[in-house]
C-alpha cells in the first residue's frame, strides 16, 4: 500500500518536473475524450462530464504553459502543435472505425425498424465472408495482378528517369504526375473510349486477326475488350501507376552510381550489377509502391463499375451497394471491417520491416 | 561508365529506353483521348465513338447546368477543406520536423494510417458515425471528410519539404533581438511557405477529385465527380471532357508556375548569398 502511495508521489513529482509528459498526457486524454464523445461510449449526462474533464485538461495545460516559463513552453510546444490535427483525426478517423465495428455487430429489430441496434450479431460476418467471398477473392487477386503490372510498367520508367533523366528529371517526373490531375472518373471513362467495341484497339486486333490469341489469354471475351476482368485490372493498373513509379524513383535516385561502376570494375556484367546492386537497393521503393498500389486497388469500385460486368464486381462494389442502395449498414460495415483488418495486417507487417518513411 | 559496353549490354539499355518511352506513352494515351473527345460531336447520348470534329463543346462549356453547378460545389468544398487541412497539417509537420519528442514515432504511424486505409473504409465508417448521430449529410459532412484525409497528406508532404530546414536561422534572428513570433513570421515562414503552398495545391486537387469518400458522405449534394458518376449511366456528354481538360490545363499551369516561381526564388536567394 505504501509503495503504491510513494510510487504515486514519485509519479506526480516527475510529472511536474517534466512538462513533456504533461503535454503527451493531455494529448492522449483529449484524443481519448474526443473518441469517447464521438463514438458514443458515453451518453447523456456522463458525456457532459467527459467534456468538462477535457476542458479542465486544456485549462490546466494553458496554466502550466504560462506559469512554467520558457522551458516548459518549449517542451509543451510539439504537443500543442499536434493537438488540433490529432483531435480532428480522433473524431473523424478513429471514432468512425469504432462506430463501424459496433454497426457490424448490429441488427434491425423489425422489418420496418430503420436503424439497427447493437446485438452482438456475428451473422453479418458470416454473410460477409460467405455470400461475398467471391468479391473478396476477386478484389485481392485483381489488386495483386494490377500491382505486378505497375511494377513491370513503372520500374523501367523510374529507372530511366533516375539514371538517364539528367537535367530533365524534374520535367519527366512532372509528366508522370500531370495526367493524374484530370478527374479520376474521367480518366477511367477514357479507357471506355479506348477499349470500346468500335474503338481503335479492338478494330486493330480484328484487322490483325489475332483475336484468338487474346481470347486464349482470357484478355478478350466474345471478341470484346470492354466489360472483362482484363479491362478492370487494366483500369486499376493505369489509375494507380504513379504510386508505384514515384517511390521506386525515390529509392533509385538515392543510389550512388559509382556502386554500379565498382561492380562493373570487378567484372560483373550489366545485368549482374543490376541484380546484385541496383535491384536490392530499390526494394524499399518497390515495397512501398506495392503497398500504395495494392491498397487503393483492393478497395476500389470505380473501375469495376465503369469497365467491368456483373461478374467482375469487387468488394468495394458490394460495400457500396449494401450501404447506399440496400441500406444494409451492418453487413456493409462487416465487409468494411474485414477489408480493413486484412489491409492493416499487411501494413503492420510492412512497417515492422520498413518503417513509415517510404510511404510518405 | 568506365567499362566498354558489349553488344548485349547496349541492347539491354535500348530495351530499358523503349520500355520507359512506352510507359510514358501509356500514361498519356487516355489524356489525349479525353482532350480529343472534347472536340467530338457525338450521335446519341454517349460520347464514346469518334464522329465529327467540332468546336461547339468548347464554345459552350457551361451548357450542362447540372455539371457546372456540381463543379462549383466541388471547388467551394475544396477551398474550405484545403484551408482548414493546410493549417492543421502544417502544424503537425512543424511539430514533427522541428522537435524531438517521445511520441513522434507513434504520431508518425498514426498519420500514415488514414493514408493507407482503403478509401471505402474511411468513407463508409465516417458515414456510419454521421448516421448514428443523425447528422444531415451535405456541405459540412463532405468538408469534414475531406479535411480528415487531407490532414495526413498535408502533414506528410510539408514534413518532407521542410526536412533539413535550418531551424537555427530563427535562433539567429532572436539573438539579433527579434521576438520569437517576429522571428517566425519574418524568417521561418517565408522559407517554408513554398512547401506549404505545394501541399495545399495538391490537397486541393485531391479534394476536387475525391469520389469514393464523398460518395458516402454527400447525401443529396452533388459534387463534380458524383455528377459524372450519376450521369454516366444515362448520358456522357462531351462537356465533361471540356471541363476535365480545363481543370487539367489549369492545374498544369499552376504547377508549372509554382515550379518556375520556386526556381526563380531559389536563384535570387543563392544570388544574394553569394554576393
Amino acid at each position: 500500500m505504501t509503495s503504491v502511495v510513494s510510487a504515486g508521489k514519485k509519479w506526480g513529482a516527475s510529472l511536474a518536473s517534466r512538462p513533456e509528459n504533461v503535454g503527451l498526457g493531455v494529448m492522449l486524454g483529449l484524443g481519448f475524450g474526443a473518441v469517447a464523445l464521438a463514438a458514443q461510449w458515453v451518453k447523456g449526462p456522463s458525456s457532459l462530464l467527459v467534456a468538462i474533464a477535457m476542458l479542465t485538461m486544456v485549462v490546466g495545460l494553458i496554466y502550466i504553459a504560462f506559469a512554467g516559463g520558457i522551458e516548459a513552453r518549449k517542451s509543451l510546444a510539439p504537443y500543442g502543435l499536434l493537438k488540433p490535427g490529432m483531435i480532428w483525426l480522433c473524431l473523424f478517423f478513429l471514432a468512425p472505425l469504432w462506430s463501424m465495428v459496433v454497426m457490424s455487430l448490429s441488427s434491425k429489430a423489425g422489418r420496418f425498424d430503420f436503424f439497427p441496434d447493437f446485438t452482438w450479431n456475428f451473422e453479418n460476418y458470416r454473410i460477409a465472408l460467405t455470400k461475398f467471398r467471391p468479391q473478396f477473392i476477386r478484389s485481392f487477386s485483381y489488386a495483386a495482378i494490377a500491382t505486378l503490372l505497375t511494377v513491370v510498367i513503372g520500374y523501367p520508367l523510374a529507372y530511366f528517369i533516375a539514371f538517364r533523366g539528367g537535367k530533365y528529371r524534374n520535367i519527366l517526373l512532372g509528366l508522370v504526375v500531370v495526367p493524374f490531375f484530370t478527374s479520376y472518373l474521367i480518366r477511367t471513362l477514357a479507357w471506355n473510349n479506348i477499349l470500346a467495341d468500335e474503338g481503335p484497339v479492338v478494330s486493330l486486333i480484328n484487322t490483325l486477326q489475332i483475336t484468338g490469341v487474346f481470347e486464349s489469354l482470357n484478355i478478350m471475351q466474345n471478341g470484346k475488350l470492354m466489360n472483362t476482368p482484363a479491362a478492370v485490372i487494366g483500369g486499376l493498373t493505369y489509375n494507380f501507376l504513379p504510386f508505384m513509379i514515384l517511390p521506386i524513383y525515390v529509392s533509385l535516385e538515392k543510389i550512388d552510381v559509382r556502386l554500379v561502376d565498382a561492380a562493373m570494375d570487378l567484372y560483373s556484367s550489366a545485368s549482374q550489377a543490376f541484380r546484385k546492386v541496383v535491384l536490392p537497393l530499390s526494394l524499399p521503393g518497390l515495397f512501398a509502391g506495392g503497398l500504395l498500389v495494392f491498397i487503393p486497388a483492393a478497395g476500389d469500385f470505380v473501375n469495376a463499375q465503369f469497365l467491368g460486368n456483373p461478374q467482375t464486381t469487387m468488394i468495394g462494389n458490394s460495400i457500396q451497394d449494401q450501404f447506399l442502395r440496400q441500406l444494409n449498414y451492418p453487413v456493409a460495415s462487416a465487409m468494411s471491417f474485414v477489408l480493413m483488418i486484412i489491409i492493416t495486417i499487411i501494413v503492420l507487417i510492412y512497417t515492422k520491416f520498413m518503417g513509415t518513411e517510404d510511404l510518405a | 561508365m568506365s567499362t566498354a559496353f558489349s553488344k548485349r549490354q547496349k541492347a539491354g539499355q535500348r530495351l530499358v529506353n523503349v520500355a520507359a518511352g512506352a510507359a510514358l506513352l501509356y500514361i498519356f494515351i487516355p489524356i489525349f483521348v479525353i482532350v480529343l473527345f472534347s472536340f467530338n460531336e457525338p450521335k446519341g447520348k454517349y460520347n464514346i465513338k469518334w464522329q465529327n470534329f467540332t468546336l461547339d463543346n468548347w464554345a459552350n462549356p457551361f451548357v450542362e447546368k447540372e455539371l457546372t453547378s456540381a463543379l462549383w460545389v466541388s471547388l467551394r468544398i475544396a477551398l474550405i477543406a484545403t484551408i482548414v487541412s493546410t493549417i492543421l497539417g502544417t502544424l503537425i509537420a512543424m511539430s514533427l520536423s522541428r522537435y524531438k519528442f517521445k511520441a513522434s514515432g507513434a504520431v508518425n504511424l498514426f498519420l500514415v494510417l488514414p493514408l493507407t486505409a482503403p478509401e471505402i473504409v474511411l468513407g463508409s465508417s465516417l458515414a456510419t458515425l454521421f448516421l448514428n448521430r443523425s447528422v444531415d449529410f451535405g456541405y459540412a459532412t463532405i468538408i469534414i471528410a475531406h479535411v480528415m484525409f487531407q490532414i495526413s497528406f498535408v502533414a506528410v508532404t510539408v514534413r518532407a519539404r521542410i526536412r533539413g530546414f535550418d531551424w537555427t536561422l530563427e535562433q539567429a534572428a532572436q539573438d539579433l533581438g527579434a521576438t520569437p513570433s517576429r522571428a517566425f513570421w519574418k524568417v521561418t515562414f517565408p522559407l517554408i511557405l513554398p512547401g506549404i503552398m505545394a501541399a495545399a495545391l495538391l490537397s486541393f486537387a485531391l479534394s476536387v477529385d475525391d469520389f469514393i469518400i464523398t460518395f458516402f458522405n454527400a447525401g443529396s449534394l452533388v459534387t463534380f465527380p458524383l455528377q459524372i458518376f450519376g450521369a454516366s449511366r444515362v448520358k456522357i456528354s462531351p462537356q465533361i471532357n471540356v471541363l476535365a481538360s480545363m481543370l487539367l490545363f489549369t492545374s498544369v499551369a499552376l504547377m508549372a508556375g509554382a515550379m518556375i516561381l520556386g526556381r526563380r526564388r531559389e536563384r535570387r536567394h543563392t544570388g544574394t548569398l553569394s554576393k
